[in-house]
């Protein structure tokens, strides 16, 4: 009973930030409505016991993620307003095309019975160290490859940072 | 007390499904380059929650496993992109995606 | 030495010869290709004789398969050579007079600059040959075929600079081909029949059929196109006098002994096959004898030398023709083989002539050469009674012989076979007597007296003329006394058509004396009346041609055959290929190939519109495809 005002709660509480980021008229402000919405589905994660997925989503998003957001947009001055919108019909386009496509998802959930069966208890494998054993044991490779990822996005960015020597 | 009792999986469908149309919306909406690239993070992050529901629900944590993944994906996407933007704004000026049409026939 | 390799060298020599002085045409010194030319021809032939004397009397076919060329399927080819009577007296032939042509090249050509090429080509040609005749199946024999018409195409056009040549060079080659496609219809119609090529597979198959078989009647009308057009019958006989523009080695070798005798053998060799078509045997006889008069009559009135014995050889092959059709095979080869000798020691001797004249062709240009070539006057004498058929020179028996087994078919042919021997003996006397007889009516080039040729020109002469002299030794009539050597040599190639010879009546001895006689009498009236005509009457000088009566003219004209050709094959073909080139080739094929790649072009422009540059369009377009494809899914 509990989890479940919780759960509304969370939920309410997301998809409100989700709609004043896109509502905003100066990005800052959409920058951290969206933090509010990360810390949101964190506290998601944590109702389904996924711990070790809540914590990286906070360290990773809100923490790192969105400071780079909030850097780029302070350093560079980005916080204009919003020009002259663009065309309402534009606008009204596009409002149309994404309830179109919420329509269709919810097209396609009817379609399938998703009743599984499901351990009543709080599962467990999002526990540190179950999910630990098992990135390790089975997921090594992918891994070990995506610290080539990290090395990759590094150099990339430092190189496409680099002001050019004149 | 346990979530997977009280919450049926299809109230995460419907939210998840919530959330990537906003997403979607704001990639459709917006014009300040830097709101679209976060327009895509909150669609990210929507599917994450998506899989991470699905993977306790059915006690696989493959779920969880490639939810892991996907953001060491999304991070390094979004130094990049970042990067890129700076870039775009150092040489044009502007990050308003109407004045950024070069590509153009 | 082992047979099989003495076998696989006859034709490797001159084909060793070909690749080394191809190879080094450039750089090989003369002196080298001298020696080499002539060698390797030298070598096949000793090769030959090794293997003559060490069969002894055993000359029962033996086959040598060197590996399999073709196997798909039902059909296997073989390269295998038959070393049988027939084929090895093919070989002695080629091998025999293409070495004596060989070596009166080397004097021949001394001055050209291409002689490392000619003999290349001599060497390839003599390769194509032995493969023709020593192969033993129907696609072996094909190679040789081609090889020998590819090489008649390069020895004609040697002097290449000259476009008329190279006209008659692809004249030779185009009819050649028109031939050879009967062959190969005639090959394919026995691959469906008998199911094999080979000569052993064929034959004794169809021994077992009846005469009169329609498809061995298709079979061998097929194959005998394929010998009209390599052996100058009609209709394809125009080819031949024009290639007299190749050097005149050339025309003794291809177009007197060796190459046009292909046809002869290919129906020798397919003698079973023949003798169970009595309609294409008619058919033979017609078109051999019609080749004889026409060809006769074209050359009493020509006026360059080597025209006339081009024109004779036409002439002859009639002959070997027409005994092949009424059975007389190994008639056939023995008239073969020496006109081979004479026909050859002709063609020398008029390359000696118009090489002591610098160039000359035109016999009315020439005269009262007795003296100053004395040798080649011997030997063309020699040549000149031998081919008129008087005792006791060669080619007496072996015409002689065909003559009579013609009366013993039918004596309307006799009739017109005797009337070609008394044109034979009249045009060649006539040839005889205008270039060496009275005086001398050209003009000497400055500086260049007139002389004899030189030992490697005169001494081919010696030998060919001595073997015009005796050859008829090998083939002397029971009616003489002689023991028909070749005949019995060959018999085993022949023998199992015997049976099934029909129509052949035996003549009795007072009848071949009768006939020898009247032939003797009509070719001694023929060479007295040349002779008054042309020695005492002195007639044939540079007369004003425009006067001559109508019917001369046609026959001086060569029946305007070739302009016929030209009307009915040549310029309807120009046209054609004009046609489809400016109305198909430009103008709709290259519309239509053009055309896609406009549409290419215009398609591009219009797409190109799609990239606006516009990063939201972009995304809109991309969820909107997005939802379209899902909504598809549901539908689905």
């Amino acid at each position: 009973m509990f989890t479940k005002y919780i759960f509304i709660l969370l939920t309410v509480l997301a998809l409100y930030s989700g709609i004043m980021v896109l509502v905003s008229r100066k990005p800052i402000h959409s920058v951290l409505f969206l933090t509010l919405t990360f810390f949101a589905i964190a506290g998601h994660y944590v109702l389904l016991n996924a711990q070790f997925l809540a914590v990286v989503h906070v360290i990773v998003y809100a923490g790192a993620i969105m400071v780079l957001f909030l850097f780029t947009v302070m350093l560079l001055n980005l916080n204009k307003d919003e020009h002259s919108p663009k065309s309402r019909w534009a606008k009204l386009l596009a409002v149309i095309a994404g309830c179109m496509l919420m329509l269709t998802l919810i097209g396609i959930f009817r379609n399938y019975d998703l009743a599984v069966a499901y351990d009543p208890m709080m599962t467990q494998i999002g526990l540190v160290k179950n999910l630990g054993k098992i990135l390790y044991e089975n997921y090594l490779l992918p891994f070990e490859l995506s610290s080539i990822l990290f090395l990759t996005a590094m150099v990339g960015a430092v190189l496409l940072g680099k002001k050019e020597q004149l | 007390m346990s979530t997977l009792s009280s919450v049926p999986i299809d109230y995460y469908l419907v939210f998840c499904s919530l959330l990537f149309c906003l997403g979607v919306i704001g990639v459709l909406i917006k014009r300040n380059a830097l709101v679209i690239l976060m327009s895509v993070e909150l669609m990210i992050n929507s599917i994450n929650l998506l899989l991470a529901a699905f993977s306790a629900y059915t006690n696989d944590p493959a779920g969880q496993i490639f939810v892991f993944f996907i953001m060491v994906v999304a991070a390094a996407e979004v130094a990049i992109g970042l990067a890129i933007i700076v870039l775009i704004y150092r040489t044009t000026g502007s990050i308003d995606i109407n004045v950024l049409n070069k590509l153009k026939w | 030495m082992k047979m099989e390799l003495i076998v696989a060298l006859i034709p490797l020599m001159p084909l060793l010869g070909f690749l080394v002085l191809g190879a080094g045409f450039r750089t090989i010194p003369r002196k080298i290709t001298a020696w080499v030319g002539p060698g390797v021809i030298l070598a096949s032939l000793i090769l030959a004789l090794v293997l003559f004397f060490s069969n002894g009397k055993n000359t029962g076919p033996t086959e040598y398969h060197f590996f399999t060329w073709i196997s798909a399927g039902e059909l296997r080819i073989p390269l295998g050579f038959l070393i049988d009577p027939l084929s090895l007296l093919m070989i002695f032939v080629v091998t025999g007079v293409g070495f004596i042509i060989h070596v009166y090249s080397v004097g021949y050509m001394k001055d050209d600059p291409g002689f490392n090429r000619f003999f290349a080509f001599m060497n390839l040609f003599v390769f194509s040959m032995l493969l023709l005749v020593m192969g033993n199946n129907y696609p072996v024999m094909f190679i040789g075929w081609e090889g020998v018409g590819l090489c008649s195409y390069l020895l004609i056009g040697f002097w290449f600079r000259n476009q008329e040549y190279n006209n008659a060079a692809k004249k030779a080659f185009i009819m050649n081909r028109i031939g050879d496609l009967g062959f190969l219809l005639g090959m394919f119609l026995l691959f469906t029949t008998f199911h094999t090529l080979d000569y052993h597979g064929v034959f004794s198959q169809a021994r077992s059929l009846q005469p009169g078989d329609s498809t061995l009647l298709a079979i061998t009308l097929l194959l005998f196109v394929g010998a009209v057009g390599k052996s100058a019958q009609i209709p394809l006989y125009t080819w031949l006098p024009d290639a007299m523009a190749g050097p005149t080695p050339v025309s003794a070798l291809i177009h007197a002994a060796t190459m046009v005798t292909a046809g002869v053998y290919m129906v020798a060799r397919s003698n079973i096959l023949y003798i169970l078509s009595p309609v294409t045997m008619t058919i033979i006889a017609v078109v051999a004898l019609a080749t004889i008069l026409l060809a006769a009559s074209i050359a009493v009135f020509q006026k360059d030398i080597k025209k006339i014995l081009a024109y004779s050889t036409i002439s002859q092959l009639g002959y070997m023709f027409l005994a092949l059709s009424v059975g007389a095979f190994s008639g056939a080869m023995f008239h073969l083989t020496t006109h081979a000798f004479f026909k050859a020691l002709l063609f020398l001797g008029a390359g000696s002539v118009i090489h002591a004249l610098g160039g000359e062709q035109d016999i009315r240009k020439m005269g009262g050469l007795r003296k100053a070539l004395p040798v080649t006057w011997l030997t063309f004498l020699t040549g000149t009674v031998a081919i008129s058929g008087i005792p006791p020179l060669s080619g007496f028996f072996s015409k002689d012989e065909i003559l009579m087994k013609t009366f013993g078919s039918s004596s309307l042919l006799w009739l017109f076979a005797w009337l070609g021997a008394l044109l034979t003996a009249f045009y060649m006397f006539r040839m005889f007597y205008l270039v060496f007889g009275n005086q001398f009516r050209g003009t000497t080039r400055p500086g260049h007296p007139l002389h004899e040729s030189p030992l490697t020109m005169t001494l081919p002469l010696i030998v060919l003329a001595f073997l015009s002299f005796a050859g008829g030794a090998l083939n002397m009539p029971g009616l003489f006394g002689g023991n028909q050597l070749l005949e019995h040599f060959l018999a085993p190639v022949f023998s199992r058509s015997s049976p099934a010879l029909q129509g052949e009546l035996p003549i009795s001895h007072a009848t071949e004396w009768l006939l020898t006689g009247i032939t003797l009498a009509g070719v001694l009236l023929m060479i007295f009346w040349a002779w008054r005509r042309y020695v005492v009457k002195g007639k044939g000088l540079l007369t004003d041609e425009t006067r001559r009566p109508f019917w001369v003219r046609i026959v001086a004209e060569k029946y305007r055959i070739d302009e016929l050709y030209d009307f009915l094959l040549v310029k309807p073909s120009l046209w054609l290929s004009r046609f489809l080139h400016d109305v198909v080739e430009l103008r709709i094929i290259d519309r239509m190939v053009n055309g896609i790649g406009q549409a290419a072009i215009r398609t591009g422009n219009l797409l190109r519109y799609i990239q606006t540059g516009n990063v939201g369009f972009y995304l809109f377009v991309m969820v909107l495809g997005v939802i379209l494809i899902m909504f598809f899914n549901i539908l689905i």
